[in-house]
């Protein structure tokens, strides 16, 4: 065998598979969406407001749940990084737990603790807070502190290992300048932990884009998301050209984030 | 921020990340017909209603040999797809990267509707082979994750030294390398089971008229909430759980392999 | 007394014309070497030197791009080096983490299909050896660096190599350890009279293990001889500065007997060359004391050492040397007028 084709081999039969039931079929379905040589499913997915609303939904409600992500996550990721390993490894357990359990129990869960009847509404209810059950399911709340429990470990994992590579002699050496801790955080913590901040809030960004579970559930059909809507086209209307044009649309938003971010990173590192 | 005001955050989002796990339990052990919370009295009977309904049986044991089938796959295909990644030298590896690793990016919905469709022209929707095959696509990228950690970290002098000491190519893999590489097999194997065993998007589409366990999950929250799913959910948090101890044991440390 | 393993079949190692590139960098350029049954051959460099690349197409693990390698005058080059039967000592010495002490060992004899029986006594016997009997069913990992040397070291030996292979196996030690380990593995080479190749960047290590040692620097063997020979009469400006400490010059021979350096100052010195050649001066710097040739000069910077005093000495006629005296009576301080003498004999000229 040639050294120019060193250990290649093996790659051989996992690439077969995912070119045969990945790349192929992926290929073929975004290939429907321009069937007759036409643009007009993506002139009626870009086009119509009904659909324009979904687009706007998807990224706003992205852009929530990222942002609510970082808010949790880095105090969580941070206090992980910096405790003892004892309490590191509880820590981690608590927040692998919810990664592992199946996404459906989490959301099944949501709908217990958030709906009409949930757990919430009956404590305040009970307690006298509210006199009528608040609306916490089936709206734009809903489907944002769902997405949010399924999200926050993702962030939580790399502001941990971002915060670990920080070299602790550093802080050591701004608190012997006399740096408040307030200080250490904006001037050493904050700007050496910002790759472990973008790399989270990109990887919750580009899941939420895709998410269809918990919107599904926990929308009740009134917050549409993109995923959602891919879904009703195949199940519902069987409109396989149109749900192809969304899905190029999604993964063009998807790819797009994801090369911003990458040619983002490798500028900052050079 | 002061170190009790983080620790006291900290314990909030902690108790925002549990709460859903916790309520469950409750739910599951309760003797009304409806969600009542708390629970007006003890009772086993969502339990035996998942037990004695051979339709939940079915799904979980469907679910259960497509997600071994799905783990031993994605092994057979992903530890030597690492090996190539991690050890090879040729033209074109960084792409071989990039589309090991796709799965976990393109939006599962995407490789739903994709397979979906090649599936129904090759009349393979509703087989637990076509489920095991998709499945093991979206599972790849976390063994090769895992493997490609742990490949990166292994000394390769031992080799040298096996070599050195008389073992062929073949004897080198089996008694040195595979036996260090363990705990990461262990934990990859055990990440493409649950990967496979929670997974619900692709069986919405692919599993046909033959429900897997998150599928008949789905449906059911759907149509009616009573307190099986809560009983199902017990067990599903309780095997998660099994698995991640599992894994703390016997395998390489989920936190090492994350970052 | 432990007994000698049985069948040993030590052999001679001949490298010729060893060539190696690694794109850009030329790791092995021409290396040649002889080295006899029985010998134990040091090969001396620093870093980036090409004494690891040399080790590891000796062992098998590289393939050069020219040259062969000899055992007994079998061309093994393209031989893998499983088949090879070399044992190897690595620098961290890459003890499978996994096996016991006993499974480690076992381990060569077992890939040779060597009987059970014959595996436990051959074991046992070169535990012994090492002396770690006891030790059979402990982890690596429960070992102290020392004892896991000795465990490397009698893997590397238990199936009676050819050859034996040393890559730093001294370095993770402390000082006092690293001591006794070197004396240990030549008493072990000595009695088994194996052929062993030892690879270090340290001199002093080199000159208390060796019988011969081999300095290299760019991927070329720069000077082939006994210890005394390498220290006393090097043969260039590098072998002069990389082992021990010295004091170098260059200059051009003006009359026999006479070197004159660069600078002008003329030395008496024993040595071959021509007129008008120019040639390498070098003075040790603890050969100073009484003698013909007399420098005059100012310390600079004194150092108490112990057994001796370090001086730098910047003398009248332009020169610096390093020099080393008795530690004898108060430390000069710098400033102080000295003069130091050197014989003809004692100055090594190249």
């Amino acid at each position: 065998m040639s050294s120019r084709w060193l250990g290649a081999w093996p790659a051989i039969p996992a690439l077969l598979l995912l070119f045969v039931f990945f790349l192929y079929p992926v290929v073929r379905m975004l290939g429907f969406s321009i069937e007759g040589g036409t643009l007009d499913w993506y002139t009626k997915a870009l086009g119509e407001s009904l659909y324009l609303q979904v687009f706007w939904n998807t990224f706003e409600i992205a852009f929530w749940v990222t942002l609510i992500c970082l808010l949790l996550g880095y105090p969580l990721g941070f206090l992980l990084a910096t405790t003892t390993p004892g309490w590191a490894t509880v820590g981690f357990i608590f927040v692998l737990l919810p990664l592992w359990t199946s996404v459906l129990v989490r959301t099944y869960a949501w709908m217990v603790l958030l709906g009409r009847n949930g757990v919430f509404n009956r404590m305040m209810l009970e307690a006298g807070l509210i006199s009528d059950p608040v609306p916490m399911l089936n709206n734009f709340s809903g489907v944002l502190i769902g997405m949010v429990h399924v999200l926050l470990p993702y962030m939580v994992l790399p502001i941990y290992g971002a915060v670990r590579r920080v070299d602790p002699a550093l802080v050591s050496a701004a608190e012997g300048l006399g740096a408040s801790n307030s200080r250490i955080f904006r001037r050493v913590y904050l700007p050496l932990t910002l790759p472990g901040i973008f790399a989270g809030s990109v990887i919750v960004f580009v899941l939420s884009l895709g998410f269809f579970i918990t919107p599904a559930l926990l929308g009740g059909g009134r917050v549409v998301m993109l995923a959602v809507m891919i879904e009703q086209q195949i199940h519902q209307t069987l409109n396989w050209p149109f749900a192809a044009a969304l899905s190029a649309v999604l993964l063009v938003f998807t790819l797009a984030v994801y090369a911003a971010a990458q040619r983002f990173t490798r500028s900052a590192d050079a | 921020m002061s170190r009790r005001a983080l620790v006291v955050a900290c314990t909030a989002i902690y108790i925002f990340l549990m709460l859903p796990l916790l309520v469950v339990f409750p739910i599951s052990l309760s003797s009304a017909a409806y969600m009542q919370f708390p629970p007006p009295g003890f009772s086993w009977q969502w339990y035996e209603r998942y037990l004695d309904d051979p339709q939940w049986i079915d799904a979980t044991v469907r679910s259960l040999y497509v997600a071994v089938a799905t783990a031993i796959l994605a092994l057979a295909l992903g530890v030597p797809l690492a090996f190539s990644l991690v050890r090879g030298k040729f033209p074109g590896r960084w792409l071989v990267d990039r589309i090991a690793l796709a799965p976990l990016i393109v939006p599962t919905i995407i490789v739903s509707v994709a397979v979906y469709g090649l599936f129904a022209k090759l009349k393979l929707i509703g087989e637990w082979y076509g489920l095991v095959i998709a499945h093991t696509v979206l599972a790849l990228p976390f063994v090769v994750l895992v493997m490609s950690a742990g490949l990166r970290d292994f000394d390769r002098a031992l080799e040298q030294a096996a070599e050195g000491l008389g073992a062929s190519r073949a004897r080198t893999l089996l008694k040195i390398t595979l036996p260090l590489l363990r705990p990461s097999l262990v934990s990859a194997g055990l990440l493409a089971f649950i990967s496979s065993f929670d997974e619900l998007v692709v069986a919405l589409f692919l599993a046909g008229p033959n429900m897997t366990l998150p599928k008949k999950m789905f449906d059911n929250i759907l149509m009616e909430i009573d307190p099986t799913i809560a009983a199902v959910s017990v067990m599903q948090i309780l095997l998660v759980s099994v698995v991640l101890i599992l894994i703390g044991r016997f395998g390489r440390g989920l936190s090492n392999s994350a970052r | 007394m432990a007994t000698r393993p049985t069948g040993l079949k030590a052999a001679d190692l001949k490298v010729s014309g060893l060539q190696k590139r690694y794109g850009d960098v030329v790791a092995l350029d021409g290396v040649s070497l002889d080295i006899a049954s029985g010998e134990l051959l040091t090969i001396l460099g620093p870093s980036g030197s090409g004494k690891t690349t040399l080790l590891k197409v000796v062992a098998g693990f590289e393939k050069p791009d020219a040259g062969d390698v000899r055992i007994d005058g079998a061309d093994i080059t393209a031989l893998p080096p499983a088949r090879r039967d070399i044992g190897m000592v690595f620098q961290h010495y890459a003890l499978f983490p996994h096996l016991t002490v006993r499974a480690n060992v076992a381990f060569p004899l077992e890939m040779r299909n060597v009987p059970r029986a014959e595996i436990d006594k051959r074991v046992s016997e070169t535990l012994q050896l090492v002396e770690l009997g006891g030790y059979e069913q402990r982890l690596p990992k429960q070992l102290s660096g020392g004892q896991q040397q000795r465990v490397a070291l009698a893997r590397a030996i238990v199936f009676n190599p050819r050859l034996l292979l040393l890559d730093e196996p001294f370095g993770a030690l402390d000082r006092k350890l690293r001591e006794t380990m070197q004396l240990e593995v030549r008493r072990l080479q000595r009695r088994l009279g194996l052929t062993t190749i030892f690879i270090t960047h340290d001199q002093e290590e080199a000159l208390v293990l060796s019988d011969r040692i081999a300095v290299m620097n760019k991927g070329r063997i720069q000077q082939v001889a006994t210890t005394t020979e390498i220290y006393e009469r090097p043969a260039n400006d590098f072998v002069a500065d990389f082992v021990g400490e010295s004091n170098i010059f260059h200059g051009t021979v003006t009359e026999p007997g006479v070197v004159s350096l660069e600078g002008g100052r003329r030395l008496f010195a024993n040595h071959s060359g021509k007129v008008g050649q120019r040639m390498g001066v070098l003075m040790r710097p603890e050969r100073f004391g009484r003698g013909t040739n007399v420098f005059a000069g100012e310390v600079k910077e004194a150092v108490y050492l112990g057994v001796s005093f370090k001086l730098r000495i910047a003398c009248d006629d332009g020169l610096e040397l390093i020099v080393r005296q008795p530690a004898r009576g108060p430390l000069p301080a710098p400033g102080t007028r000295v003069n130091v003498a050197i014989e003809p004999e004692d100055i090594h000229v190249f």
